[in-house]
């Protein structure tokens, strides 16, 4: 790599910065898609694609775009993007695309790439601002295909679609755990996660919450 | 922080829709053709797959399904009420579903257990034929209420019109691992041999509670899915009403006339 800040800014959302685990942002579509790796892997896709070109296009515009509209031009960038990448999924990954179903165009309303947009992008040179949301996209990407690994294998004994475990009602001997196919285990999941990372980097633990924490000269925990 | 005037801001938000419009409407036009062939295939494949001339999940090209699909099958329009055949819609590129809900090409349906809402006035079939040009067997498309959403997919019936084929659904939004079973090709296949209809031709089969037993034993039920009542309550009324005087009814005594 280049220099330390590319680096930084392509390898720090993975664990460091996790768009997802960090940030909490992204869950809603994390919840939706996660149920086979498969539709997980298409849509990690489609999100770095997104959030490295709307990462791009909303850089190279930055200096000239007026400050009073910039939200509204981060987000005509970012759905016009989503509703090319959505054409283009239909249009050769047919059968993924129908799964995924309204989740494509609900990358419009992910926090993350909007998110980037306005904290990175709007700041930075285009080169770093790619770099930084293709980060981002995989820093998301882990996550989800983590929990998808976890709850494809457990909830029906697949990875990929490839049979691991023979279920019972295709004639094997595991019993799946149908929790895992339902929205609420990606949410133990991702917690489960969260927990491992921090574990991992105490220094992601936030402060603990006081009553009148927020009163106290200094305080600047829980505005992101 | 730098000042922009009014229409500096109007300017160069038109120019960003501008270029945004460019961009999108250039991908979908340019990738129309790509996507059209996509739909096409993928109801070729399901009638495929429903008819049992290609396994699911087997991974032949494009190329391959549509031969086949022209080698061995016939898309027919027919008009539900009477039965006969239509000219009127090219039955390869009409959209049965999208029709009823047309209020042209559509109607209400009335009240009916399986909460069909419109009614298309064509629907489209499909005949199977055997190698030796045959007809081998006859699928109709099939919709109606699971628990969260509507079921849609095909029941391919034995030229008699009696005997099942086999049941396939598409699309639907019922519980994974629950009614989501449907698509378990182990309870597909139990369909397999039972009897559509009784003696007088009224459709009979239904998913009961429990364990059906072998065809000889128990022709007019197939197994319930454990766990998913409201799916297999769904499924048993949806079956009916297509093979009803609604919906294929009269089509289908048609075609049992031909051929028996």
């Amino acid at each position: 790599m280049a220099n330390s800040a590319e680096r930084e800014a392509l390898l720090d959302p993975l664990f460091n910065n996790n768009p997802i685990g960090l940030q909490v942002l992204g869950i809603c579509s994390a919840l939706a898609v996660t149920t086979k790796m498969e539709t997980a892997l298409v849509m990690t896709a489609a999100v770095v694609a997104v959030c490295s070109l709307s990462n791009l296009a909303v850089s190279l515009i930055r200096e000239r775009i007026p400050p009073s509209i910039r939200i509204i031009v981060q987000l005509t960038i970012i759905a016009s993007l989503v509703i090319v990448t959505d054409q283009v999924l239909k249009a050769f990954v047919f059968d993924i695309s129908k799964q995924l179903s309204v989740f494509v165009g609900l990358i419009i309303t992910n926090c993350i790439i909007m998110g980037r947009a306005e904290a990175f992008a709007m700041q930075n040179n285009p080169k770093l601002s790619v770099i930084d949301g293709f980060g981002n996209g995989l820093g998301y990407g882990v996550v989800l295909m983590l929990v998808a690994f976890m709850r494809e294998l457990f909830g029906s004994g697949k990875i990929f679609g490839y049979t691991v475990f023979q279920t019972v009602s295709e004639g094997g001997w595991y019993v799946p755990n149908g929790l895992m196919l339902l929205a609420p285990a990606a949410f133990f999941l991702i917690g489960c996660f969260i927990w491992a990372v921090r574990a991992w980097k105490p220094e992601q633990v936030e402060e603990e919450f006081r009553v009148g924490t927020l009163f106290e000269p200094g305080y600047q925990g829980h505005i992101r | 922080m730098q000042q922009h005037s009014t229409g500096y801001i109007v300017g160069f938000m038109a120019a960003v829709c501008l270029v945004c419009s460019v961009f999108v409407a250039g991908s979908a036009v340019s990738l129309k053709p790509l996507q059209e062939a996509n739909v096409v295939l993928d109801r070729q494949k399901k009638v495929l797959i429903v008819s049992g001339l290609m396994e699911e999940g087997a991974s032949l090209s494009a190329a391959e399904v549509g031969e086949l699909f022209d080698a061995r099958v016939v898309a027919r329009a027919v008009e539900l009420e009477t039965g006969d055949y239509s000219e009127e819609v090219d039955p390869n590129t009409y959209d049965q579903i999208k029709a009823a809900k047309d209020p042209e090409l559509g109607r209400n349906a009335a009240a009916n257990p399986a909460k069909v809402r419109r009614l298309p006035k064509v629907g489209v079939v499909y005949q199977v034929q055997s190698e030796s040009g045959q007809l081998d067997s006859v699928i109709v498309p099939i919709e109606g209420m699971g628990l969260w959403g509507t079921l849609y997919g095909y029941l391919a019936l034995a030229p008699d019109t009696r005997t099942i084929k086999g049941i396939t659904f598409y699309q639907h939004k019922e519980t994974p691992g629950l009614g989501g079973e449907v698509d378990n090709a182990r309870w597909k296949a139990l369909w397999k041999g039972r009897l559509a209809y009784d003696d007088s031709w009224n459709p009979k089969i239904d998913v009961i509670k429990g364990q059906a037993g072998s065809v000889e034993k128990n022709p007019y039920a197939v197994d319930g899915l454990s766990g998913a009542t409201i799916t297999s309550r769904g499924v048993s009324a949806l079956v009916k009403y297509w093979l009803g005087g609604d919906g294929f009814g009269p089509y289908l005594a048609k075609v049992r006339g031909d051929n028996v």
